[in-house]
């Protein structure tokens, strides 16, 4: 009996000590810029949640890390990887929106600053509980440790110098109701956060379809050579831009069109996706989620017309 | 594509061949829910049951918001009907609505709350006397129905309870209304919440005359927005009367034309 319990006790040692292996890599997209790109998924229990795409910069005076992903092991890991491209200490996180996938790695951060605008440092301090629930039921094991851990640290719009990079910070909204963007004058590397998406269709937990079309009018007007969307390939401006844009525009003119008709919810996530957003990764559930999201606000403008 | 509907139509013989009298004919399950026979008892007597495709559940594969899951029914393919019932088998209350349709059309959509992962089905009981099934899973992280309702965080939510806002739309000749109605739909699930909920809503013709009428029970969500049909051949205004469990009555016409 006691052989036994230790035959088990040695099988459970090496499985407790395995955290879920993101694989992540780091691709130089620039001069001392890197990209850590995830995946045009949902959260599932595959890809442990990296859905999403971080990046760091390595400056004189230090790493600056944007968005420390979706669980503490993925900061970690990112932590682990950013040790393997520079000696120099991580100076500085910057979370760019209060979705989780964006700073739920934050846990692996805790001796640095960690920074954000206002409103999102309100909201990720805000935020339920049931939040980490809901996560953790999507993605399982790979979500082991993470806790809620809020931005230590306030930004707000304007110029940033860090060692010898020059960044300059935009105070958005629209995508949520705070949308950080860092462009780096000094690489001309824009990070978008999620006002832009690439091939991966955009999401609207909290979207205001205006604010976000406004937001896309400020990227555009930036001195830009290379636009790291929240989630997708990087690529020059303004594809991200005119995409995003183009699905938004639709999305307004569709659900409008909709409620004009008197087609409930039920009906509208059935509906026919155009060929140009057919094709964007996990565009029918994404659009459905956006439907619970967007259209009750449609529906109810049209009905309090009479 | 195999449809579901040629998958029970063969599987029913299957099934009974294999299976004889211990399962008493009964159709499978196509969602295989672990509460189908208790459904079945609980809400459909001892008539006979088919699994039919004709019958249209529209819902979302997930739940985005656990307290508002829309979802359509419409039975039209199967001509006239006597009740259709939609209920979510995994539900602490399953039964969502009762629906009498009458000389409205067999078509009805609203939004429920959602307490787990469920199957979500329509069962429409034909002029013979036998339930035609159809329906989906809905996944969801839950807790709907244990949620206090949204209007008690509003100071003032009983000052505008039963406000009702309405619209007609045209549809292939005949006429959709929309209807939403202000009231909590409190489930009795919520600590310290007593049930409150609108239980019946009866649609009646220029002249008085009882078109068709919906029961209402516990998961119906929060402010319900009712979808129905009327045929043509039915004009003038129409009245909407509602009914909760406190005998709170609200009444809205609505013009036809």
């Amino acid at each position: 009996m006691r052989a036994l319990a230790a035959g088990i006790a040695l099988m459970l040692v090496p499985l407790q000590a395995l955290a879920f292996d993101y694989q992540l890599t780091a691709r130089e997209i620039a001069p001392d810029t890197y990209v850590v790109p995830g995946r045009m998924e949902h959260f599932n229990r595959a890809n442990g949640g990296n859905i999403v795409n971080t990046g760091f910069i390595v400056t004189t005076a230090g790493v600056v890390v944007i968005d420390s992903g979706p669980s503490l092991d993925y900061g970690r890991q990112l932590r682990q990887l950013i040790g393997t491209v520079t000696d120099r200490p991580v100076r500085l996180v910057l979370i760019t929106h209060a979705h989780p996938d964006h700073y739920l790695g934050n846990g692996a951060f805790g001796d640095v600053a960690i920074s954000a605008l206002d409103g999102t440092r309100a909201e990720i301090a805000g935020a339920p509980p049931a939040l980490l629930d809901g996560i953790y039921r999507l993605v399982g094991d790979a979500m082991a440790g993470t806790t809620l851990v809020p931005p230590t640290g306030v930004v707000t719009e304007g110029p940033l110098v860090v060692g010898d990079h020059g960044f300059e910070l935009l105070a958005l909204d629209g995508h949520t109701r705070s949308d950080l963007a860092v462009l780096d004058r000094t690489t001309g590397v824009l990070f978008a956060g999620d006002i832009a998406f690439l091939d991966r269709t955009p999401t609207t937990p909290q979207a205001d379809i205006e604010h976000w079309l406004a937001a896309l009018d400020r990227l555009r007007a930036l001195p830009a050579k290379l636009v790291v969307p929240g989630h997708g390939p990087v690529a020059p401006p303004p594809q991200a831009f005119d995409q995003t844009a183009a699905y938004l525009t639709w999305l307004r003119e569709a659900l409008a069109a909709a409620a004009a008709r008197g087609l409930d919810a039920a009906e509208v996530i059935d509906m026919k996706l155009p060929e140009d957003f057919a094709g964007l990764a996990v565009a029918r559930a994404e659009f459905a989620r956006t439907v619970a999201h967007l259209y009750p606000t449609f529906e109810r403008s049209v009905l309090s017309d009479k | 594509m195999i449809t579901r509907r040629a998958l029970l139509g063969h599987g029913a013989g299957v099934a009974a061949l294999a299976a004889g009298r211990a399962w008493g004919a009964a159709p499978m399950d196509p969602l295989q829910s672990v509460a189908w026979e208790d459904m079945r008892a609980l809400l459909l007597g001892k008539g006979p049951v088919v699994f039919d495709d004709r019958i249209t559940v529209a819902a979302p594969m997930a739940a985005e918001d656990a307290l508002q899951v829309p979802f359509l029914v419409d039975a039209g393919a199967l001509g006239r009907v006597q009740r259709i019932l939609v209920f979510a088998d995994l539900n602490p209350i399953p039964l969502i609505l009762d629906f009498a349709p009458g000389r409205l059309a067999p078509l009805i959509a609203t939004r429920f709350k959602i307490q787990q992962a469920t199957p979500l089905r329509a069962a429409a009981l034909d002029l013979k006397g036998t339930w035609h099934v159809a329906g989906q899973w809905v996944d969801a992280m839950g807790g709907g129905c244990t949620t206090p309702a949204l209007a008690h965080g509003e100071a003032d939510w009983t000052a505008r309870l039963g406000e009702t806002e309405a619209r007609v739309f045209d549809r292939d000749g005949r006429r959709r209304i929309r209807l939403s109605i202000r009231h909590p739909m409190d489930t009795g699930l919520a600590a310290g919440i007593p049930a409150f909920f609108i239980e019946k809503v009866m649609v009646e013709d220029a002249g008085g005359i009882l078109l068709g009428e919906l029961a209402t029970f516990e998961p119906v969500s929060e402010n319900p927005l009712l979808t129905f049909e009327v045929p043509a051949g039915i004009g003038g205004d129409i009245t909407v009367t509602a009914r909760d469990n406190n005998g709170n009555i609200f009444r809205r016409k609505v013009a036809l034309s």
